[in-house]
């Protein structure tokens, strides 16, 4: 603890001493399990130190003991508010290794999957962080709308958050042609009826379709609560200031850096999957302060919804496979199986004893909403990676917290964590 | 002996009689304490594309009453270290001035429990009081998220009393005296008479600050949620913890009542000097259009919970320092020059009177 003589006004400065408050693990604001540990002078912030660890669940080291594709459930668990990127990330690694082709409308199935992640990912962002700043109301607005995109996950494959959907060599399965609907039951009034049931006469991509169509005044109803309010921006401008050669050095990526001004976006600069082919912005801040990071952020939902959209009008008109034609990393068709020998073979080896990949090592990394989600594979040759290193984008954002909360007060803390959107599943791992 | 007797009897009678006012006023207040949360969270349930409480009761309606047992047979749990008998009186320094303050509020014409003349400085002095409990709490609760609330809201406070004493200022330079009612009656005449209007930065400052004083959101840094969890009464449990959620309610009520009091002309009609209305509703008594417009800063508060973000403590303070404070200083000045000029019809007379 050190000793601050500025304040020492009347007494002898041996006696003022910091405060140290114990922030977390379990706290409104600690969005999972932060834990950190605040010298403060006051109410200002001297010193922060990010505790990590409380959720670490060994994920590198549990793949290591399992056949490639049994690991792709873990990557779900990693980033648990965007589970589709993070699965994306580690079957384009499996992918690189394996040197096999994704069909086209896989690809733009992927694509479109990861940008309504993006969306999910980014409603659940502005809810806390509007909730943290003390404006309650966004967040339930928010979880609207993740309602619809969680059906949507549901609709593919079966599962609302941890979805296991994409493979090596494409996705699952293709997309359903039919969009579940809301059951009739007592609770449930016919007029509510029909407003759940909004879109979902058709087929998913007419849902998908008409869900971009809602979409942007939706963001605008969150923009008139915040993006306006003067308490809003007495909160955020100014806060958390990272200049653009800082956030380099503290190896920022996605909108963290994109708030400082700096267009680095994969999407763009390494293009994976049918980015290059698809018409969208990047939004970069200028003073890389919370409000910025808050408008970038904002502007990348509208962005991802006009990607969807593109998307969806794709695969609407081109019908196709969606996933790879070979047999040693997918598994065959189901009727295939039941008739032809060899089917029933591939069937059986890919099910038991999985794919082995040749030796050698990979990195591959996505445009996570949060910021470059890699993974690198060593393999050994073997049907189960022999390392498998996660690089988290939350990471790198958590670590500048010292950085940035330096001089600022108590209330900026909160503001400060929420938009480093930080989720402890990855960070941890 | 039989003299005795009877003075002794009187005065038994007085005590009692007071006492049931007192009851006839606080068990409304109570019901009323109960049924705004109620009124809360389904206010701010509509507002939030929810439902709010529906399951306790007919259409959980009583749901208020749930919880309140449910803090009732709570624990009361005494955090080691904590200054134990600061701990247990911070919660009854909170309600009480909360409660005693509605002694001089006057609910139609005469209809009030102490027809007191300096009742408004009477109000200041106990509202003032309330916050005490606030810093008590936060001190002997032997926790520094505690102590933070406790920080903040002593500057609050400073911050804040004194932009709502100035508004006060103005109320009762308009009117020419402290007493409540006469306050309402000074305003008598139609809607335009009301306090509202000549008064208008003044009448805005007064229930901000209210807002404020009672540590609701956008200003309730003290309890600060998101940062400092509960803030001074993070310690509290059961009973102890009812208490400070009553006192927080029933002075919300309190300010609301003042409010219509002092700017929106109390028990007045609202209809009054509309020649066809006011004898269509002369029928209505005065307390009914006091609760009406009650209601109406009732439901402010609850807007606001679920309109705005909170503000950082420093802002607060700027806030109350460097704008509430000269808005008000300046009206005074302008009000000073409209007694002076007689400016009609809320300041002729005003000089005539006060001297």
């Amino acid at each position: 603890m050190s000793n601050d003589a500025s304040t020492a006004s009347g007494m002898s400065s041996s006696e003022i001493r910091n405060f140290t408050l114990n922030f977390g693990p379990q706290h409104p604001a600690a969005h999972g399990v932060l834990r950190l540990i605040l010298e403060m002078d006051g109410e200002t912030i001297d010193r922060a130190d990010p505790h990590i660890g409380l959720l670490h669940r060994g994920t590198e080291k549990l793949a290591e003991q399992r056949m490639f594709n049994q690991s792709i459930p873990y990557m779900d668990r990693l980033d648990y508010v965007s589970m589709m990127c993070n699965e994306h990330a580690y079957v384009m690694t499996i992918e690189k290794l394996l040197g096999i082709e994704v069909p086209e409308r896989a690809q733009y199935i992927r694509v479109m999957y990861d940008e309504i992640t993006r969306i999910l990912n980014h409603l659940m962002w502005l809810g806390t962080h509007a909730l943290d700043v003390g404006a309650m109301t966004v967040f339930l607005y928010c979880f609207r709308e993740r309602e619809d995109l969680m059906d949507l996950y549901e609709a593919v494959s079966g599962a609302r958050m941890h979805a296991a959907y994409y493979r090596p060599g494409g996705v699952y399965r293709d997309l359903p042609d039919e969009m579940p609907k809301h059951k009739p039951n007592q609770w449930r009034s016919e007029a509510d009826l029909k407003a759940q049931n909004v879109g979902r006469d058709g087929s998913v991509l007419d849902f998908i379709e008409n869900f971009t169509e809602r979409f942007p005044a939706l963001v605008d109803e969150y923009e008139t609560l915040l993006t306006d309010n003067r308490i809003w921006k007495q909160r955020t401008v100014d806060i958390g200031i990272v200049d653009a050669d800082l956030a380099k050095q503290l190896g920022f990526t996605g909108p963290m850096l994109r708030g400082s001004g700096v267009a680095w976006d994969l999407r763009r600069k390494e293009p994976y999957e049918v980015y290059d082919k698809l018409d969208f912005d990047i939004p970069v801040g200028v003073t890389g302060d919370c409000y910025d990071r808050y408008l970038v952020r904002i502007e990348e939902m509208r962005q991802s919804n006009h990607i969807i959209k593109q998307c969806a009008a794709w695969l609407q008109q081109n019908p196709g496979p969606v996933i790879s034609s070979d047999l040693k990393v997918a598994p065959p068709a189901r009727a295939d199986m039941k008739e032809g020998m060899e089917s029933l073979i591939h069937h059986f080896k890919y099910f038991t004893e999985g794919y082995s990949v040749p030796e050698g090592e990979a990195y591959a990394a996505v445009e996570h909403p949060k910021g470059e989600f890699g993974t690198y594979i060593l393999s050994d040759g073997a049907n189960k990676p022999y390392r498998l290193k996660i690089r988290a984008p939350g990471f790198a954002h958590l670590s500048a917290m010292d950085e940035m909360v330096k001089g600022h007060m108590l209330a900026d803390v909160v503001a400060v964590i929420g938009t480093m959107d930080v989720v402890f599943g990855e960070i941890d791992r | 002996m039989f003299d005795l007797s009877s003075i002794l009897s009187e005065q038994v009678i007085t005590v009692l009689w007071t006492l049931l006012k007192i009851v006839v006023i606080v068990a409304p207040l109570m019901l009323s304490v109960a049924y705004l949360t109620y009124a809360e969270r389904k206010v701010i349930g509509a507002m939030q594309v929810r439902v709010g409480p529906q399951r306790v009761g007919y259409k959980g309606l009583l749901q208020p009453i749930a919880d309140a047992l449910k803090l009732m047979f709570k624990e009361i749990i005494l955090p080691t270290g904590a200054n134990k008998t600061l701990f247990v009186i911070a919660p009854v320094l909170s309600i009480a001035p909360a409660l005693a303050a509605w002694a001089v509020i006057p609910f139609d014409d005469g209809l009030v429990l102490s027809e007191l003349d300096a009742g408004l400085l009477y109000i200041l002095a106990l509202t003032s009081v309330g916050v005490y409990g606030v810093i008590i709490a936060g001190w002997a609760s032997n926790s520094k998220y505690a102590f933070l609330g406790a920080m903040r809201s002593a500057a609050q406070v400073v911050s804040y009393e004194i932009a709502m004493g100035f508004a006060l200022v103005g109320v009762l330079m308009a009117a020419g005296s402290l007493n409540l009612g006469d306050i309402v009656r000074a305003q008598d005449g139609n809607i335009l008479t009301w306090y509202w209007l000549p008064l208008l930065p003044l009448f805005v400052v007064y229930f901000l600050s209210g807002v404020a004083e009672t540590n609701r959101a956008p200003f309730d840094v003290a309890e600060g949620e998101s940062e400092i969890v509960a803030g001074f009464h993070v310690e509290y449990s059961g009973m102890t913890f009812a208490i400070f959620f009553l006192a927080e309610y029933a002075n919300m009520i309190l300010i609301a009542a003042l409010t219509s009091i002092l700017f929106l002309g109390g028990w007045l009609s609202p209809f009054q000097g509309i020649p066809v209305l006011d004898e269509m509703t002369a029928w209505v008594p005065g307390l009914v259009w006091l609760l009406a417009k009650m209601s109406i800063f009732l439901f402010l508060f609850l807007w606001f919970r679920a309109t705005f973000p909170r503000y950082r403590y420093d802002q607060i303070m700027r806030l109350g320092w460097k704008a509430f404070l000269p808005v008000t200083i300046f009206w005074l000045f302008v009000e000073g020059i409209a007694i002076y000029a007689e400016l009609g019809p809320w300041f002729d007379g005003v000089l005539g009177a006060a001297s």
